[in-house]
């Protein structure tokens, strides 16, 4: 009995977990059936994208620049030990764009959104203004999920595109003002360099992302239980779901693209 | 007419609802009255479809609430003042009143939505400088009445109060009673009402409805009320805390 307590703590774990993962693939459905068909509530979409795309340029910017700086460094004492210098501008452009700009950029999103869309929506369920909002004839996964849902998915990519030139930004500088690396040929090495497909998967995986941000802050914050320590739990859980999805879409995302 | 047949709900193992019988006939003022946590609220969100109940059924003119032809269209005929007023704190109070007016089937221009929503808010005395605030910068009260000019704003033929008066004072809570009365006397509403005050009983009821221990005590006309036998009911209205009705529930 003693002994089997914690193989049934697992079993009971991982039922609940693949519970979990039905609640959330049927919730995914409903909110792209909604996001397709009307009625849409275009002022609440435009405050999202203002809400989600806008206010997170800040953050994603900061987070880019010291990330495209550190990584110059790296990449330059690493190349360092077998005399390859040169290819710092190449793989930092690489670095970012396909990796660190959407992956760091979304977490960072993650972190702000995501909490923020919880919190929104679960005193929102707490305070009856959800139960109002049907009694008013508004069904509130169109009114609030869908905007918000949408939003993400297209700004995010924006995000990601602005993050990756930062980045490559703050690679430029370290590499210009203490690697020696010439102003001209640093530019040069990283656009001749770069490829399309670098840049694209980077924004596509970003659409991703936006879109699980949303959809987690959205789906804890509407099952969120009751009070304050509801919503609290109900913001704690969308944060972590949400980076837990980034880094795992984004493992699966890289297989899919790039594994050959 | 609103119809509830052998509703019961249970939370966890809390049973709320054992039971529950009552008609409201069309045009009718309902009052509900019973102990503070005797599943008052959770009736009228079990008729509006907000809480689903474990057995039992609900219609309203003949069609079952638990799953209407149209929801969005269903619930358009409501109006629901909820406890805590329910207010959405991101919108102005005249945006909140007018909510139904300036989206979805009854949408019209927001000049026009706006000035209704005025009318309603001066109906339940409120003046105008109010539509521009925040509901978080009202009072308790402002917020219960901005909460009452939104569930009448579309004019809906039933309506739902839940706890119309608490937190305003008398003269403000008559002025509420009185708004009452003249939305199912003028308009012909069937309205639901749960109060604690017996004032407002006496002004709004045409039946009563007593709800103890997850079944309906008692019901009859208000005017029957005082003179009816039933212990519960008597130690109720009289507020006494000697009687049937435990104290500590
Ligand atoms: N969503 C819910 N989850 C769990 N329990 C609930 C829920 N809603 C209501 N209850 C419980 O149901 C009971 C009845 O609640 P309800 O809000 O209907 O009381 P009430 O009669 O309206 O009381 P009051 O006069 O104080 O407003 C309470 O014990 C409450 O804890
Ligand atoms: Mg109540």
């Amino acid at each position: 009995m003693i002994l089997a307590a914690p193989v049934a703590r697992i079993g009971h774990t991982t039922l609940k977990a693949v519970a979990a993962l039905g609640r959330v693939t049927i919730f995914a459905v409903q909110t792209v059936r909604h996001i397709l068909t009307p009625p849409y509530y275009a002022l609440e979409f435009w405050h999202a994208v203002i809400a989600i795309g806008w206010l997170s340029l800040p953050v994603v910017g900061m987070t880019a620049v010291f990330t495209g700086a550190a990584l110059a460094l790296q990449i330059y004492a690493g190349s360092g030990r077998f005399g390859a210098e040169a290819v710092v501008p190449q793989i930092v452009a690489i670095g970012m764009t396909r990796e660190l700009g959407p992956v760091l950029g979304s977490l960072m999103v993650a972190a702000r959104v995501a909490s923020s869309i919880a919190a929104e929506i679960g005193t929102m369920k707490v305070t009856e203004q959800i139960d109002a909002l049907v009694t008013l004839s508004t069904n509130p996964m169109k009114y609030l999920t869908a905007p918000r849902v949408l939003a993400a998915t297209l700004t995010v990519p924006v995000l990601v595109a602005v993050g990756d030139t930062i980045g490559i930004m703050g690679g430029y500088l370290v590499g210009t003002t203490r690697l020696g690396f010439n102003e001209v040929a640093y530019l040069k090495n990283t656009f001749q360099f770069l490829e399309f497909w670098d840049v694209g998967s980077g924004l596509v995986k970003g659409a991703v992302f936006g879109f699980l941000i949303a959809l987690m802050g959205c789906f804890y914050g509407m099952n969120s239980g009751r009070g304050a320590q509801g919503v609290g739990a109900a913001v704690k859980a969308a944060v972590v779901a949400a980076s837990v999805l980034i880094l795992a879409a984004n493992y699966l995302l890289t297989e899919a693209f790039f594994a050959s | 007419m609103i119809e509830l047949r052998e509703v019961r709900k249970t939370f966890g193992d809390n049973a709320v609802l054992r039971g529950v019988n009552l008609t409201v006939p069309k045009g009718e003022s309902m009052v509900i009255i019973g102990g503070s946590g005797t599943g008052k609220s959770v009736t009228l969100k079990c008729v509006l479809g907000l809480v689903r109940p474990d057995s039992g059924t609900i219609t309203v003119d003949g069609e079952d609430v638990a799953d209407p032809q149209d929801r969005d269209d269903f619930l358009a005929h409501f109006g629901m003042l909820f406890q805590g007023g329910a207010l959405f704190d991101s919108l102005r109070v005249w945006e909140n009143v007018a909510f139904r007016l300036l989206r979805g089937r009854l949408k019209r221009p927001r000049e026009e939505a706006r000035s209704i929503a005025v009318e309603k808010l001066r109906r339940v005395g409120l003046r105008e400088g109010t539509a521009d605030l925040y509901p978080a910068e009202l009072s308790g009260g402002m917020q219960k009445r901005v909460g009452l000019a939104r569930a009448i704003a579309a004019d809906p033929q039933i309506i739902f109060f839940d706890e119309p008066t608490t937190g305003l004072d008398p003269i403000m809570a008559g002025v509420i009673n009185d708004l009452i009365r003249e939305i199912v006397v003028e308009m012909g509403a069937t309205a639901m009402t749960i109060t604690h005050d017996m004032t407002s009983v006496r002004a709004i009821a045409d039946k009563v409805a007593m709800l103890h221990d997850g079944v309906i005590q008692w019901t009859g006309p208000v005017t029957e009320m005082d003179a009816a036998p039933d212990p519960y009911l008597q130690q109720f209205i009289h507020g006494r805390a000697e009687g049937p009705i435990e104290a500590v529930r």
